[in-house]
């Protein structure tokens, strides 16, 4: 292959001065981690509350919860991105979505990766926090209402707590995911770790050395969080209940 | 408010229909190539022979960490240049569908070979050992007992994940590749009606998706009674 490696690339100064090729790198990562976080936190929150939605004795709750689900399943990543980032501003009352349109561009893509990641992960953490709490044995809700609690109390203290701790692996999956679809935004201009990349493609010309990087980068994430889950996954494990969580 | 205006679309319906036809046959192909790629690699996985083994273990997990926009994006690097130098297309020649379906067929091929090997597994025992004792091969107990019973008990979960290789083909969008997901932006910027076209898709990529997801549940069901 007539290809020229040139490794030291990264290393030369970017053609507006006063950075280098690592610098935007290290900047891509910054937003993939923290775009991926934000969206985490929100995934985790409105996914416990459609989860125990799910599982509620009110059908209209139920349906409520099963018609989110349904929609965020089944619209691709990508369309649910464009939409939140091209088509909500929009469809907002004209002084709200002004007001959005207004400011910086950097932010109004940030908040639009990180809600869709959000909610697009949000709907599969639903999945998980319902498949928790439906494998918990029957005596539990029992023993914990004919001690008086009522529900939202056997919720609260009861049900939600001992569902995550079982539904720890599956949500580590989630959140390996949620690294991943960040990718996504590159598509809509957010200069995360894969758009890093590829704008280093165009103003270097190399593209295996800025692609083989990039690649690395996403590998090592992704042994970092499944690290730090582990350590999670042996604090909150139930004695007794191992290998039962799915 | 916003004035909706659908009225470019119907216009359009013939070009998107052109798209939708270039998204199903990269769904179609990644799902046929993935599931025949996918059962070999499970079948090293489960080989006993720690080599091969092994090499099926880092190919999935590899495509498993790394986002699948940038397995495309690699591919569309690579495919060009591999159909230069080993056919002698030029570069020049649009390989951009040919790429997005070796992408996908290959990633696809980790998930599915997951599915697969936990189907594999899902047999008892007993079977491949009464196999083999009537005097089969191990291949030919494979093919005969295993893969069929396996097989039936993962269709539901293969074609959950047919439905979300439909969903995720819309990322071709990276190379402006011209699927479904594709012409509907074209479409919308064309007539700067990017809104409505946006809705639309997202409505189509609903309804086919639920259909399917509805009738698998369905098919679940029957299979497990």
């Amino acid at each position: 292959m007539g290809y020229h490696w040139r490794w030291n690339v990264f290393f030369e100064t970017v053609p507006s001065g006063g950075a280098t090729y690592v610098d935007w790198i290290l900047t891509g990562i910054e937003f993939t981690v923290a775009v991926s976080l934000s969206a985490w936190l929100i995934a985790l929150a409105v996914g416990s509350v459609m989860g125990v939605l799910r599982t509620v004795p009110s059908r209209l709750l139920r349906g409520v919860a099963a018609v989110y689900v349904e929609v965020f399943r089944n619209v691709p990543l990508l369309v649910q991105l464009f939409i939140w980032y091209f088509v909500i501003p929009e469809l907002l009352p004209s002084r709200i979505g002004d007001a959005i349109k207004g400011v910086h561009p950097l932010l109004q893509q940030f908040l639009a990766s990180m809600v869709c990641l959000g909610l697009f992960t949000g709907a599969r953490v639903c999945e998980q926090v319902r498949a928790g709490i439906g494998s918990l044995s029957k005596g539990q809700k029992g023993a914990a209402l004919a001690l008086g609690l009522t529900l939202p109390q056997t919720y609260r203290h009861v049900l939600v707590p001992m569902a995550f701790r079982i539904i720890v692996p599956p949500l580590t999956s989630e959140l390996l995911n949620i690294f991943k679809n960040s990718a996504v935004a590159s598509t809509i201009g957010l200069l995360e770790l894969a758009a890093q990349g590829r704008q280093l493609v165009d103003y270097t010309a190399q593209p295996y050395e800025s692609f083989i990087a990039v690649t690395l980068l996403y590998v090592a994430l992704n042994v970092v969080l499944m690290g730090v889950m582990r350590l999670v996954e042996a604090r909150s494990r139930v004695p007794g209940f191992i290998g039962s969580g799915r | 408010m916003y004035a909706f205006d659908w009225s470019s679309i119907p216009g359009a319906l013939p070009f998107l229909w052109r798209g939708m036809k270039v998204t199903f046959e990269i769904t179609v192909t990644a799902i046929a190539v993935g599931i025949a790629w996918g059962t070999v690699l499970a079948i090293l996985r489960l080989s006993g022979n720690r080599a091969l083994s092994w090499f099926a273990a880092s190919y999935v997990n590899a495509f498993r960490s790394i986002p699948l926009v940038m397995v495309l994006l690699w591919f569309f690097l690579l495919v060009p240049a591999a159909l230069e130098r080993l056919f002698d297309i030029p570069r020049h020649e649009d390989t951009r569908l040919m790429s997005a379906m070796v992408a996908f067929a290959l990633f696809e091929a980790a998930y599915y070979s997951e599915i697969i090997r936990a189907g594999i597994q899902s047999v008892s025992r007993g079977q491949a050992s009464a196999a083999l004792a009537l005097g089969m091969t191990y291949a030919q107990a494979m093919r005969h007992v295993i893969l069929p019973q396996a097989f039936r008990n993962m269709i539901p979960l293969l074609l959950t994940q047919g439905v979300i290789l439909f969903q995720d083909t819309s990322l071709v969008y990276v190379s402006l590749l011209a699927d479904f997901f594709g012409v509907a932006t074209k479409v919308g910027d064309r007539d700067g009606r990017m809104v409505e076209l946006l809705l639309f898709a997202g409505a189509v990529y609903f309804v086919i998706s639920y259909v399917v997801s509805t009738l698998v549940r369905s098919l679940q069901r029957r299979l497990a009674t």
